[in-house]
């Protein structure tokens, strides 16, 4: 057996899964645990070992349990990705529209591929399915926010960018 | 404003877009808002029904199955909880209009979901929003808030004697959560495996009670209904499809966006006068009308067509969600095929066999095929795994995979030929980008 963990997160954070854990029926408390792990993503940086343990002792589930559902949810990463998410979207309507293209571009411009890292850490790359921008396309997500009609223009722009925020 | 509406809308679910803090409760509650709740409460159960029915409001998800039809299945003196539950898991390709819904009229949402609550004599719900839209989740968050603290949801709601909870639940990202029983597993906490039924969810639903499961759209038009009665709704739309859709414009269209249309709306005019024609002065050379699961249509075939679910039924296409794609004639059909073929390959939740296998081995034909690999009996193959796939799975996404796949084929066979013996794409220099 794992030894109990002690993880904390943000104020915010443990709020969330509170709220998480008394907003279902009683003895339902596994419906927690995507979001729990969603949103401790969001703080941890990937799903580690230590944030698997630390859910599934919380929402009252075995380490297996989760492991066996978060493979199943793409959002979800083992391995962390860059500080800045970068999700292309190439579907129907992007397509259309000249997403592959800029899909391409970003490759390009960045030396990596598909759920790859930058070698610093700060970027990452995803062709996602569609994120439902489909009448503002072509669309990419950084993370959650959105990019609407990205002209190659702008994504060398948002790119240049990040890399300063760097 | 996403984008400038068109003055041929029908604004009755959207009419609030664009407005000041809409998504404010007192601008709500300044604008009609929960006053249709407010009626329910003083009506029976039965009539809260009934009104849908009158109304002919059907499931605005894709399926596109009678609500007040729904809503009578659920067994209202079970002694178990009943559950309302919203899909907000909006991912079908081509669909960005439930978005919208929630990023300005929140409590319009909220209303819908007490209505329906008081219909089957449920006392909690759950919004289930896809993970990509965050940024969603606080604003319904923050909607839901305001609804407790001013006393429009929690206990004995503005004295009614009526209690009703309501929480949103982030999906992780997955398309298939978007078919109702594999959405109500991934709210259990598990991988979004889709159920057998029957029992249908009106039945066993969230946490084996039974629910209500509507898109986000469907709950928007209840408080409309109730508040102005369904028959107006009704009048709105077609005979056996009342009301308006909204409906997301995408593609090779001047003016790409999201409009409330009537039910039956001519699908030419939809492109020429609401979509400001196709882009460039091209012409058209196929249609999607609602989501890429749906038969793709030739502009042929568009001539006389309207948005509604007869029309597109007798075209052997569906009205679907929402999410019309409009392809030009620089369009390849052989990457749209491949391209819809990769989705529905990478989303398959992989109990079904002929699912799981049919679309990885479509995706690798088309693949072979679209880089000038595919040979004549390719095609044949093409279509025939396709239809193989149809009819033989526990959810719709085997279908979903099925019918764009089988329609292009049949209808574009052509343009396959045209990738036989090595010749490269014909459309490969086309430039589809979006200009600045």
């Amino acid at each position: 057996m794992a030894e109990l963990t002690e993880m904390t997160f943000s104020p915010q954070t443990e709020a969330r899964f509170e709220k998480l854990l008394k907003s279902y029926p009683p003895g339902r408390q596994r419906s927690a645990m995507i979001p729990m792990l969603l949103y401790g993503q969001d703080e941890v940086g990937s799903v580690t070992d230590e944030l698997i343990e630390e859910v599934a002792q919380r929402v009252g589930v075995t380490p297996l349990q989760v492991n066996e559902v978060l493979s199943y949810y793409s959002m979800l990463h083992r391995k962390p990705m860059g500080k800045y998410h970068v999700q292309i979207c190439t579907n129907i309507s992007c397509l259309l529209t000249g997403g592959d293209k800029l899909w391409e571009r970003a490759c390009e411009k960045l030396g990596i591929g598909h759920k790859e890292v930058s070698a610093d850490g700060q970027i990452s790359l995803e062709e996602v399915e569609c994120i439902g921008a489909c009448s503002w396309a072509p669309a990419i997500q950084v993370n959650y926010d959105f990019y609407h009609k990205v002209t190659p223009e702008q994504l060398d722009q948002l790119l240049n960018g990040l890399k300063k925020n760097v | 404003m996403y984008n400038e509406p068109s003055p041929l809308e029908t604004r009755i679910l959207s009419r609030r877009f664009g407005k000041p803090n809409s998504t404010s409760i007192d601008t709500y509650l300044a604008d009609d808002g929960y006053k249709a709740f407010l009626k329910a409460s003083r009506m029976k159960p039965e009539e809260i029904i009934e009104e849908v029915k009158i109304s002919n409001l059907r499931g605005r998800g894709g399926a596109g199955f009678p609500t007040g039809m729904k809503w009578s299945f659920v067994p209202r003196t079970s002694p178990k909880p009943k559950y309302i539950v919203v899909n907000a898991d909006e991912s079908e390709p081509g669909t960005c209009k439930d978005r919208l819904l929630m990023e300005y009229d929140p409590h319009q949402l909220i209303e819908g979901c007490l209505i329906a609550g008081l219909s089957v004599d449920a006392h909690a719900g759950y919004i289930y929003i896809r993970g990509e839209y965050r940024y969603l989740i606080d604003i319904v968050d923050k909607a839901l808030e305001e609804a407790y603290r001013k006393g429009w949801l929690g206990k004995n709601i503005q004295g009614t004697g009526f209690d009703f909870d309501l929480y949103t639940h982030t999906g992780a990202g997955a398309y298939e959560c978007g078919e109702e029983s594999a959405l109500l597993e991934s709210l259990e906490g598990k991988r979004g495996i889709p159920r057998i039924r029957p029992p249908f969810p009106a039945v066993v639903g969230a946490f084996q009670c039974p629910t209500i499961l509507n898109n986000v759209e469907t709950y928007c038009a209840v408080p409309a209904i109730i508040r102005d009665g369904g028959k107006a709704f009704a009048d709105l739309g077609v005979p056996k499809a009342g009301g308006t859709k909204l409906t997301c414009l995408t593609g090779h269209i001047n003016k790409p966006g999201v409009y409330e249309l009537p039910l039956g709306f001519p699908v030419m005019k939809m492109i020429e006068e609401v979509g400001g024609g196709m882009r460039n002065g091209k012409k058209l050379k196929a249609f999607i009308p609602g989501g890429s699961s749906c038969p793709i249509l030739t502009a042929a075939e568009c001539e006389g067509a309207t948005m509604d679910y007869d029309s597109m039924a007798q075209r052997k296409s569906m009205l679907g969600s929402g999410g019309v794609v409009v392809m030009d004639e620089d369009t390849c059909m052989v990457k749209v095929a491949l391209r819809i073929i990769r989705f529905y390959a990478h989303e398959s939740c992989g109990w079904c066999i002929p699912c799981r296998e049919g679309t990885t081995w479509l995706r690798k034909l088309l693949t072979r095929f679209h880089q000038g690999q595919g040979t004549r009996s390719d095609i044949d193959l093409i279509g025939d795994v396709s239809r193989n796939m149809l009819g033989r799975t526990f959810c719709p996404l085997g279908d979903a995979a099925s019918l764009p796949t089988t329609s292009i084929v049949e209808k574009f066979r052509q343009e396959f030929e045209d990738h036989l013996d090595g010749k490269p794409c014909p459309y490969e220099h086309v430039d589809h980008m979006v200009m600045a």
